[in-house]
């Protein structure tokens, strides 16, 4: 099969997604006449939103500076471009047909996002959930987000008018489970040595998860999944990268970097694996028990793993089963919880013998600058066999 | 602007106690190991009682009044903040962990010596950087365990509720943490110490506020410059019997000025106030308000509730009583975890709007004329909301000014510019202020 036809047939439906979000969110809301929720972290418990026949949809940034400035008054410089962007996004009224606004507890960045975004946004619905940072002690932290989720699910009820049962709870967690498992499988078809999918549409297909129906989204992503095993590629796979850090969903540089030579077979960051790697226990008797015990358990962004570096262990689980030969280490730029980490995680990368370049993000990366860069780190892992 | 004075002023009699109690703290640290004493680390706002229920001697030394203590030092913090630069921390990371980390791979203590190595790391978490700061610190130091207590659950609106669970949250984490501190340290925990350490701890936090509450007086008997020397008594040890004493005192003497119309600057016109930490190698900004304007900064949300115990009752902000500890670990631990949950400053880490009407509440009941908000790049927590803040105080009817500075990287403070700008906002204050009577 061409790599053209299986574009055409499948896989360009993530890309219109990812391009066409608040289209297809306004067209969704027409269609079903459900309420919408924006969120501003992977923390959030979809499930509960799923429960509730509401839409969770995570709210990204949009690239365009001059949207990003529009939180100027409200954000200060110093603060990641993401959150800076993000509400950007929301003051420039590109979510105003959101009917609710969430957070669940992550980092001061993005959690002043949210507080801006009800100070002069708010669409009627708001709900700050307390998720635990000290996941390192379930004990203490499962029984706390269990009670949290509780008052969520109260919170909801009130909102909607109508119960959340045990069965639509167990209903919530199975949509996102089948969404989560099926991209696992999308994310399978990179491990060869010539991998069927690129990090494009690797990117596309899990950044669109965010954007639409996940039940819509995961038959999608299970119908590319036949064409993928089929596929042959007509591109050099070049270098086999791993993308490790912070949000990002910048299309443009991945479509950069897999431009020069590399191919980007795997990443550990918060718009891909981070987001759904882990599923929830199907097999716990109380689904609400076991929503707690998934996202205390699932792999923690930065600003919740302490006191030991767990994530670490995963990134280098990721490199060794996709065989990565190099790791581009990124941050959205003044990202404290991943600033704190990168000394010690290029450190580790070093002593496992994974190459790694650092890069810092902005609203828009600099593609001509990075690209020399990157072009110079690739020249370091090919040698002279990269010349011919 | 000078009209001659209105008010009496005289130095705080408690004075040189503040500084001879700051200084022998961060040499009992260093010293510790010489008396058989255990040392740890971790932040101002640890729950230091409870390894002070550890039996035998137990010395802290906390991170953000030392990488304070450094920024005052500016040719170490210059250093210091160089070398965690050179190790890959970015240069917009916290400042105070920045000058603390530094002077950990430069191994230099900022009071004289190497850098005395902990024994063990007690930390709490609330902003981004508290725990990665010691997650980083014992890693560099070649692995000092660590245990962490998460503050921030509690920190969602509506804060005049507490749910139990929020408390039993940080309740079961001190517990699990009383249990790793014995068998870390090998030493007992001594149930009547801690419970004794906790009596401290909370009336160390209240009488700061009610220290800070007399501040609403005109004059105001104490200028915030002298307040950061006296809130940071209760950033390093505030469950000590010596601190609590001396908050005892404070409070007596400044009660005392007020009876006799004592002023922190004989010829107070202007009040105004802060927010944020202030940048540690400019206080001279403060004194140049003083000096040029008659200007006495009354203090700040966050001079009086980093360490002080507040609530809002009708509507005002009011010192909060210290709660009665029991009779057991559990019964103190609970104490403890409900009078940390309902400080004000946590709340405000979490929300800009709420941090607003806090502000405003203090700017009327401190009557104060303006605000200068300090956009502290050296601290991500305290800059939380600030723009939103500076928009409710205006709206609310404080003019503002904006100085951009950091608390701890002298590199970001543009002296010349900051002064100007002051110049210029201090313009709109003119007329001299009537004297008031001294308070009753």
């Amino acid at each position: 099969m061409k790599l053209e036809k299986v574009q055409e047939t499948k896989l360009k439906k993530f890309q219109e997604w990812y391009e066409n979000r608040h289209q297809y969110q306004q067209d969704y809301k027409s269609r079903t006449g459900k309420k919408i929720v924006g969120y501003l972290c992977t923390y959030e418990p979809e499930e509960l939103f799923y429960a509730a026949d509401i839409l969770p949809v995570r709210i990204l940034g949009g690239h365009k500076p001059t949207d990003a400035t529009l939180s100027a008054p409200h954000i200060i410089d110093m603060y990641c471009p993401f959150c800076r962007d993000a509400l950007g996004q929301g003051l420039r009224g590109y979510y105003d047909y959101l009917d609710g606004i969430s957070i669940a507890q992550a980092c001061l960045h993005i959690r002043q996002t949210y507080h801006s975004w009800i100070i002069h946004k708010n669409p009627g619905w708001s709900y700050f959930l307390p998720m635990p940072q000290n996941v390192q002690n379930p004990k203490r932290a499962i029984p706390f987000l269990y009670e949290e989720l509780k008052l969520l699910k109260k919170s909801l009820e009130e909102w909607t008018g109508r119960e959340i049962t045990n069965d639509a709870l167990r209903r919530g967690i199975a949509i996102l489970n089948r969404d989560r498992r099926a991209m696992k499988k999308a994310f399978e078809y990179s491990k060869p040595d010539v991998p069927k999918i690129t990090g494009v549409e690797r990117m596309y297909i899990s950044t669109s998860s965010f954007f639409v129906d996940k039940e819509e989204h995961a038959k999608a992503v299970e119908e590319t999944l036949a064409e993928l095993e089929e596929r042959e590629m007509d591109r050099s796979t070049g270098v086999r990268l791993m993308i490790i850090g912070s949000e990002n969903d910048d299309i443009e540089f991945v479509k950069m970097l897999e431009g020069i030579g590399a191919t980007v077979v795997i990443d550990e960051h918060c718009t891909t694996t981070r987001y759904f790697w882990d599923e929830v226990d199907e097999s716990v008797d109380d689904p609400l028990l076991a929503i707690a015990e998934r996202y205390v358990r699932r792999t923690a962004c930065p600003s919740k793993d302490w006191p030991q570096r767990t994530r670490f262990d995963r990134v280098l689980q990721f490199a060794k089963d996709w065989r990565v030969q190099g790791a581009i280490v990124m941050q959205q730029a003044f990202c404290d919880p991943h600033e704190a980490d990168i000394p010690a995680l290029s450190r580790f990368l070093d002593k496992n013998g994974i190459p790694n370049y650092f890069l810092e993000f902005d609203v828009t990366v600099p593609l001509g600058q990075f690209k020399i860069r990157l072009e110079a780190f690739l020249e370091q892992l090919t040698g002279l066999e990269g010349l011919f | 602007m000078s009209t001659g004075q209105l008010y009496p002023t005289e130095p705080l009699k408690c004075w040189g106690k503040a500084k001879e109690l700051r200084l022998k703290y961060y040499k009992d640290y260093a010293e510790a190991h010489q008396r058989g004493a255990l040392r740890y680390i971790g932040g101002a706002w640890n729950f230091d009682a409870v390894p002070t229920g550890l039996s035998g001697e137990v010395c802290s030394l906390t991170g953000e009044p030392y990488g304070a203590a450094c920024a005052y030092n500016a040719e170490f913090s210059k250093r210091a903040l160089e070398k965690a630069q050179s190790y890959g921390f970015a240069k917009d990371m916290c400042a105070y962990f920045r000058n603390y980390v530094g002077s950990v791979l430069l191994d230099e203590y900022v009071f004289g010596g190497p850098m005395p190595k902990a024994d063990f790391i007690w930390q709490s978490h609330i902003c981004c950087t508290h725990s990665k700061w010691y997650e980083n610190v014992s890693e560099i130091e070649g692995g000092i365990p660590g245990y962490f207590v998460d503050i921030g659950a509690g920190a969602s609106p509506p804060f005049s509720e507490l749910p139990a669970h929020r408390i039993e949250y940080v309740v079961g984490q001190l517990l699990d943490g009383i249990e790793w501190l014995q068998e870390v340290t090998g030493r007992t925990f001594d149930d009547e110490k801690f419970i004794q350490a906790t009596k401290y701890y909370m009336n160390s936090m209240y009488k700061w506020a009610k220290v800070c509450e007399l501040n609403q007086n005109i004059p105001a008997p104490l200028g915030e410059k002298e307040m950061f020397s006296l809130y940071v008594l209760s950033t390093l040890e505030r469950a000590s019997k010596e601190v609590s004493d001396f908050y005892d005192e404070l409070y007596e003497e400044v009660k005392d000025r007020v009876r006799r119309g004592i002023a922190a600057i004989g010829n107070e016109q202007i009040r105004l106030m802060t927010d944020s930490q202030p940048p540690w190698a400019f206080l001279g900004m403060w004194r140049y308000l003083e000096k040029d304007y008659n200007a006495i900064s009354i203090g700040s949300l966050y001079t009086f509730s980093l360490e002080g115990a507040w609530e809002v009752r009708e509507g005002k902000l009011l010192p909060k009583e210290p709660l009665a500890p029991g009779s057991n670990q559990e019964s103190a631990c609970w104490a403890l975890a409900e009078y940390e949950l309902y400080k004000p400053i946590y709340q405000s880490f979490y929300h800009a709007d709420f941090k607003s009407q806090l502000m405003i509440m203090i700017a009327q009941q401190w009557k104060v004329d303006g605000v200068i908000l300090h956009l502290n790049l050296g601290c991500e927590g305290s800059s939380l909301g600030v723009l939103e803040n500076r928009i409710a105080l205006q709206k609310a009817g404080f003019p503002t000014l904006m100085v951009e500075g950091s608390m701890a990287d002298e590199a970001a403070i543009d002296r010349a510019r900051t002064f100007r700008r002051i110049q210029i906002f201090m313009d709109q204050f003119s007329g001299p202020r009537a004297p008031a009577k001294a308070a009753g």
